[in-house]
């Protein structure tokens, strides 16, 4: 019997999430042991007509991560369900749309005209702009376009499974992992479809071990601002942290290294938008009840939305900013 | 202490050796005339008008003063005979010589039959009696007075007649002056002011109000001379009960209840900022509650309608809705105005010869028997003039016949503009909230309107009941009513309080939030914002909970929770959704 077979893709993303996979170490010769890896390219050469020339439903499990911003983004996800019995989102952007989809509180010309035009860094004397299709002597060339709005995976394809995190902690990809083994080799019943993997139903203060009191803030402030009791519930003391309205299994990592969680574990099971939960709740406990004072208590907040929505804008309900 | 045995005026009586002899006498009822005496100060024997005759046994007699003459075995009193009343005479018309004829001394001269007193008129006041000095020193102990100076230039004085910083204006020295000498120029005036209407205590002893329950006086430490010097303590040697302590402080007790109700009431109407109507300004512009106050027998003028220079007014006007009806103030009718306007015209022409002038909106005389009055004042001669009052001004010099002040207002009933000429105005003010009924709503969990009203369950059907179980209302405080309503909604509420209080089983509603246990993760933001105080902290499993019978379902903490893990039942996310599917679809 042939092993089953192992995909991993990057579309929009930074690369941490393979990089994540590669951290768990000794573990990863169990994986190419059981899989056989057909297409990794960040590891591999292996072309796209490759995996077209697949079967459909050959390979049994693809890791996806990234966002949907481009044309060949969408293309790869769409040929990878085609050709996948599980699809997995894997990471932040390709679950919610993470860091890349914060280009959605702009929209494609104004960060092509800031990128070509604008920004400072930049030597582009003639005012070149990328171009979808190109004539030369040789015929005609493409690159991929270039969308208005940032999707995460299942906004464009049906995604079985979610694997959170920006990237996924190396010890809950390995359960992941070994869970998915685990049911391929003794033929267990697959999880519901949408079931999160490698992460809780409980929010990120489940795991924080910071001593929390009622909560009364009259000023928030930016971590490096100020010095924090470090046994103290980080949000007690004005600094804006999404643990409430994130889900756990990242082992509270930032918390617990004095930094605020950020949100990256996307949001609870029972809530339908982390950043507007985020800020009903935040909202609850601001100690005045002058709305002159509120106003200025909440202008102590440092870049709203993307303190809010930095890993969840296309997930979101909002999904983008109008332009 | 032994006691002795002596006779006045051939009565026998035993007392404490040593005691005075004027206690005696006074405990026998035989008048002895006095000056210089206060029953809570030393005897000074100054004025020598209480002279008696002593006698023994033996023959021997002698002419003493009997505030200061203490009793001995054996002693006899004689208070009437010809060498006493000749020796009385003889002083008063000594302290005359030196004094002007102030009413006491008149008083006395008439008594002792001092037609015209040998040695003549003084013109000081002053007769040297004492009794500023040893009340300002014994009982209110504030030591601020003492004679100055020797011999004919003795007198009466602060140190170095100067402003005394001792003196705690509490005005006993001018109050028991026997001649006037001492004046307090504050209570001069104060002799028939309007100002004294204010409601506020202005005794050292007073009731909270007429009808407070208990109906027991208090001491406010802010006017009594005790709380200032430690002095005086005069009401704790009078009060036949001993009820009087010094010591007793308010005190705070928690008492717990099953149900509540509001009855908090109303504030007044300020009319001062509504300038065109001169409160404040002109001296005989009174409030309706002044005005009531004025009329109270027991007030400040003893119930009679003066102006504040104590004349009775010719005319008066009684403008209605100052402060309601009106769009810069209160918009809502304070219901009350038009019916005590009404029995103010009543008092006003069973009292004096005044005509009245109301000026009204509309008369709103709609209760039973209300409309009746209203006709009743029309018959006994009330005038009523339909148009709000618009401005008081002085009167001109062709007015001034008829009054100091003028009216100005348009009668709608006429059509024209007209100029009444009055001497009093009384101002109608609107009932309106508490001032701090924002914070008594926050503090029992109910709701204010926009007008600050507490707002009831419902309006028709809820009227007494609030948004928290348990808070009835009762009274103006949910918003403005007469008497009769306020007794038919207190009574409403008592009702409520009876029925919840015996029921024994409490049916609750089905709609409350709850905690989903496998999803909260402990982090408290909600512990804090329940309005019912329903979220508690459950420190074993870390997690919040929600107590059920005291949640009234408002979602606050739904909201809150950003895990989620509040579920509002029979309201939740998923329903609203479908709700709002289902009008997109």
């Amino acid at each position: 019997m042939s092993k089953p077979k192992l995909a991993i893709y990057w579309a929009s993303s930074c690369g941490g999430c393979d990089i994540s996979i590669l951290d768990i170490e000794e573990k990863i010769l169990a994986v190419v042991d059981f899989f056989d890896l057909v297409f990794w390219p960040c590891a591999m050469d292996i072309k796209y007509d490759d995996v077209r020339a697949m079967e459909d439903k050959s390979i049994t499990l693809t890791l996806f991560n990234g966002a949907i911003r481009t044309s060949e983004n969408y293309e790869l996800a769409e040929l990878l369900r085609q050709k996948s019995v599980v699809l997995v989102a894997f990471g932040s952007c390709a679950g919610e749309g993470c860091i890349p989809a914060l280009a959605n509180f702009f929209n494609k010309d104004s960060i092509l005209d800031y990128v070509y035009h604008k920004s400072p860094s930049l030597a582009n004397g003639g005012g070149v702009e990328p171009q979808p299709e190109v004539q030369v002597p040789e015929g005609t060339i493409t690159i991929p376009k270039f969308w208005n709005t940032v999707r995460s995976l299942d906004q464009v394809v049906e995604v079985d499974y979610y694997i959170p995190g920006c990237p996924p902690q190396s010890d809950q990809i390995v359960n992941a992992v070994m869970a998915v083994i685990d049911i391929l080799q003794n033929n267990k019943p697959l999880p519901p479809k949408g079931t999160v993997l490698g992460a809780t139903d409980k929010s990120c203060c489940d795991e924080c071990p910071r001593e929390r009191n009622i909560k009364k803030i009259k000023a928030f402030t930016r971590p490096f601002a100020k010095v924090t009791d470090p046994n103290l519930c980080l949000m007690e003391q004005g600094i804006v942290c999404l643990g409430p309205a994130t889900r756990s299994g990242c082992g509270a990592k930032c918390v617990k290294a004095g930094m605020p969680c950020r949100g990256c574990y996307g949001l609870p099971s029972n809530i339908n938008d982390q950043g507007a939960k985020m800020v009903s709740a935040l909202a609850s406990v601001i100690d005045s009840t002058d709305p002159e004072e509120i106003e200025q208590i909440i202008n102590t907040i440092p870049d709203p939305l993307g303190t809010f929505y930095r890993f969840s804008m296309a997930g979101s309900l909002l999904r983008r900013v109008q332009v | 202490m032994a006691t002795v045995k002596i006779k006045i005026d051939g009565q026998a009586i035993e007392v404490e050796e040593g005691s005075y002899v004027l206690g005696a006498a006074q405990s026998l009822g035989v008048e002895i005339p006095t000056l210089c005496y206060y029953p809570f100060m030393s005897p000074y024997a100054a004025c020598r008008i209480c002279v008696v005759e002593a006698r023994n046994n033996k023959g021997w007699s002698k002419i003493v003063t009997a505030c200061n003459y203490p009793a001995w075995d054996g002693l006899e009193i004689f208070t009437e005979t010809p060498r006493v009343v000749n020796a009385r005479r003889t002083n008063l018309e000594m302290l005359m010589a030196n004094c002007a004829p102030v009413p006491l001394l008149e008083h006395y001269a008439a008594k002792f039959g001092v037609k015209e007193p040998r040695w003549g008129h003084g013109t000081y006041t002053c007769i040297l009696c004492g009794l500023c000095v040893r009340i300002c020193d014994e009982v209110v102990g504030a030591h601020a007075l003492t004679f100055v100076n020797r011999g004919q230039d003795r007198d009466v004085s602060t140190p170095f007649d100067l402003d005394s910083e001792a003196c705690i204006l509490c005005g006993a020295c001018a109050k028991y002056c026997p001649t006037g000498h001492i004046k307090m120029q504050d209570i001069e005036e104060r002799v028939i002011n309007h100002r004294e209407l204010n409601l506020g205590p202005n005794a050292a002893i007073t009731l909270p109000f007429r009808q407070a329950v208990p109906n027991v006086p208090y001491i406010v430490r802010e006017n009594c001379i005790h709380y200032k010097t430690g002095g005086c303590m005069i009401c704790e040697k009078v009060c036949p009960k001993d009820c009087i302590d010094y010591g007793d402080r308010a005190e705070f007790e928690e008492i717990e209840v099953g149900a509540v109700v509001l009855a908090t009431g109303f504030d007044d109407f300020d009319p001062t900022p509504m300038k065109q109507y001169g409160y404040g300004r002109y001296p005989n512009v009174v409030s309706s509650i002044e005005f009531e106050k004025m009329n109270n027998a027991a007030g400040p003028t003893g119930g009679k309608i003066c102006l504040e220079n104590g004349e009775e007014p010719r005319r008066i006007a009684i403008i209605h809705c100052i402060g309601s009806r009106d769009e810069n103030h209160h918009k809502y009718c304070s219901r009350v105005c038009c019916m005590y306007a009404l029995k103010f015209s009543h008092l006003i022409m069973e009292k004096t010869k005044a005509d009245v002038y109301q000026f009204y909106i509309d008369m709103r005389s709609f209760g039973k028997g209300y409309e009746e009055f209203y006709q009743r004042i029309l018959d006994e001669g009330g005038n009523v003039i339909r148009g709000k009052g618009a401005e008081v001004a002085p009167a001109s010099q062709s007015q001034e016949a008829e009054g100091a002040m003028i009216v100005r207002c348009e009668d709608t009933m006429i059509g024209k503009y007209r100029e009444v000429p009055v001497d009093m105005i009384v101002l109608c003010t609107a009932l309106e909230a508490r001032a701090d009924a924002k914070d008594m709503a926050r503090r029992f969990n109910i709701s204010t309107g926009a007008d600050g009203w507490f707002i009831e369950s419902h309006p028709k059907l809820a009227p007494v009941s609030t948004s928290t179980e348990g808070i009835f209302l009762a009274g103006v405080c949910q918003g403005a009513k007469d008497i009769p309503d306020s007794v038919a909604q207190g009574s409403a509420a008592a009702a409520q309080v009876m029925r919840l209080l015996c029921q024994g089983e409490v049916l609750m509603d089905a709609t409350y939030a709850e905690v989903q246990d496998e999803l909260c993760s402990g982090c408290k933001i909600c512990n804090d914002m329940c309005p019912y105080h329903a979220i508690d902290f459950d420190p074993e499993k870390k997690i919040s909970h929600i107590n059920s019978a005291l949640c009234k379902a408002c979602g606050t903490c739904v909201a809150a929770c950003p895990s989620g893990a509040i579920k509002g039942r029979h309201f939740t996310d998923e329903q609203i959704y479908a709700q709002i599917e289902g009008i997109l679809s």
